[in-house]
């Protein structure tokens, strides 16, 4: 156990001190949304139809854009195959690597959607649905993430391929999270919506590191 | 018979004498499906001479599902007990699926305008089966993405099996979602729904793009043992006889 929390530390610690790092991908997700007010009008009522939908669209290309740092940096200085000669399963240090990645990029996300939703009219309920199902759904994002950085990992133009990889199944997680706050909108029936997201985090957290792991074994070999 | 088939020699040996007859088959098959469904089979009552479109669209679908499920079984034996054949027939059968999809979804958009009056709509049915349409192309993209081919055939079969949780979706998004697109009407609990004038044509084009499908997999992956024959025959002259020019090496394979 204690092995996990040193992992989790030293990824924290490397996305801090390198600076920069989780401010990018907050900079990409706040930008992101911003277009699209500029894109489609200032209409407060376009905006307010639209603006969950944007926002899960930005958050899962943040997403995306922050992959490479799960593997690519160890992979690159050989820290990597250290990890997987550790007495940890690798499995493991995907799972302590997937939590500092959320708690990185993920977390942030779910903190800064509330000030977006504002800024695209979301009223107070939508707005709370919205931070709900980032919260409920990024951790399937960082979890499915590492399936595609690790499958990348040493290819040509990883970062393009990892999202023509990632994207497609990260379409339930933005289905459900952007359809919570749509049912929100419309019938109060937001809780089915939310459950099924927690489903997919939920079960994504056994199943994700195993594919991952395997990923990186075949990697490493 | 995986293990015996586990030889390519063999593979290539006992491929070349199934292949002309298969595709012969595969031909026949598919102008007897056709003449049945574009003459005999009757006009629907309601959608008139353009249910047609369905023995077309039907079958791609059925093949789009089964080649991602041999892609994935090919690449889960590739994993496990290392076949040599089963990479090969994972990223052999990986475009024809695409292809499949893509023919799906070309004619379920061209029989979706005269029907529900839209060449598109995003119901669950249609989602998935585009999912599966990326799925295919990331597995290709990844399988060709490496310098080191046994590389990208490794990450590829892992990606494959991560993307089976895409096919009970697909199956079962008419039941789970009231959508546009209509439940099944021929694989379900309680026997099929459609009439026998034309279940039969259906399943007799089916049969035909299951044989096409098969005829079209042996061609390629014959093609691709070929191929690694080629190389490794190139590799070998040009390592033995360094300063010499390299021959034009054309094995022949039956």
């Amino acid at each position: 156990m204690t092995q996990y929390l040193h992992l989790f530390r030293r990824e924290l610690q490397l996305a801090f001190r390198q600076g920069g790092e989780i401010g990018l991908a907050l900079g990409f997700f706040v930008l992101a949304v911003v277009l699209f007010p500029l894109g489609v009008g200032p209409e407060a009522e376009i905006l307010r139809r639209i603006g969950a939908g944007i926002i899960w669209v930005a958050a899962l290309l943040a997403a995306v854009l922050s992959l490479d740092r799960l593997f690519a940096t160890d992979y690159a200085d050989g820290g990597l195959d250290l990890l997987a000669l550790s007495a940890m399963p690798l499995e493991g240090a995907v799972i302590a690597k997937c939590a500092a990645h959320w708690a990185t990029t993920g977390l942030p996300l779910v903190l800064m959607s509330p000030f977006l939703g504002l800024l695209v009219g979301l009223d107070g309920v939508s707005i709370a649905l919205l931070a709900l199902g980032l919260l409920l759904g990024t951790p399937a994002l960082s979890l499915l993430g590492a399936i595609a950085a690790a499958l990348t990992l040493g290819a040509r133009r990883p970062g393009v391929l990892s999202s023509l990889i990632v994207l497609p199944l990260y379409l339930p997680i933005l289905i459900f999270g952007a359809g919570a706050v749509e049912a929100g909108i419309a019938s109060g029936g937001a809780r089915p919506h939310l459950l099924l997201l927690g489903a997919l985090s939920l079960g994504a957290l056994p199943l994700a590191p195993i594919a991952a792991a395997a990923a990186l074994r075949q990697a490493l070999d | 018979m995986l293990t015996r088939l586990a030889n390519p020699a063999r593979f290539m040996r006992i491929s070349g004498v199934v292949l002309v007859p298969l595709g012969l088959a595969a031909v026949a098959v598919l102008a007897i499906g056709l003449y049945l469904a574009l003459f005999v089979a009757p006009p629907d009552y309601q959608q008139g001479e353009s249910v047609r479109i369905m023995f077309v669209h039907v079958p791609a679908a059925w093949l789009a599902l089964f080649a991602y499920l041999v892609v994935a079984m090919a690449s889960a034996l590739a994993l496990v007990w290392k076949h040599p054949l089963a990479e090969i027939a994972a990223q052999a059968a990986a475009p024809l699926g695409a292809a499949f999809t893509f023919v799906c979804l070309v004619t379920g958009s061209l029989w979706g305008k005269p029907m529900w009056g839209t060449w598109w709509a995003w119901d669950a049915r249609m989602t998935s089966v585009l999912v599966l349409f990326f799925l295919y192309l990331g597995y290709i993209a990844l399988a060709n993405a490496f310098d080191d081919m046994a590389r990208g055939a490794r990450a590829a079969s892992v990606l494959a099996l991560v993307g089976v949780v895409n096919l009970p979706i697909i199956k079962f998004s008419v039941d789970w979602w009231n959508t546009l697109h209509q439940a099944d009407s021929v694989f379900r609990m309680g026997g099929p729904t459609i009439d026998p004038s034309m279940l039969w044509p259906l399943l007799i084009m089916g049969l035909g793009y299951l044989l096409l499908f098969k005829t079209l997999l042996l061609i390629r992956m014959r093609t691709a043992l070929n191929e690694a024959k080629a190389r490794a025959l190139r590799l070998a002259a040009s390592t033995r006889h360094p300063a010499e020019p390299v021959p034009d090496a054309t094995p022949v394979l039956r």
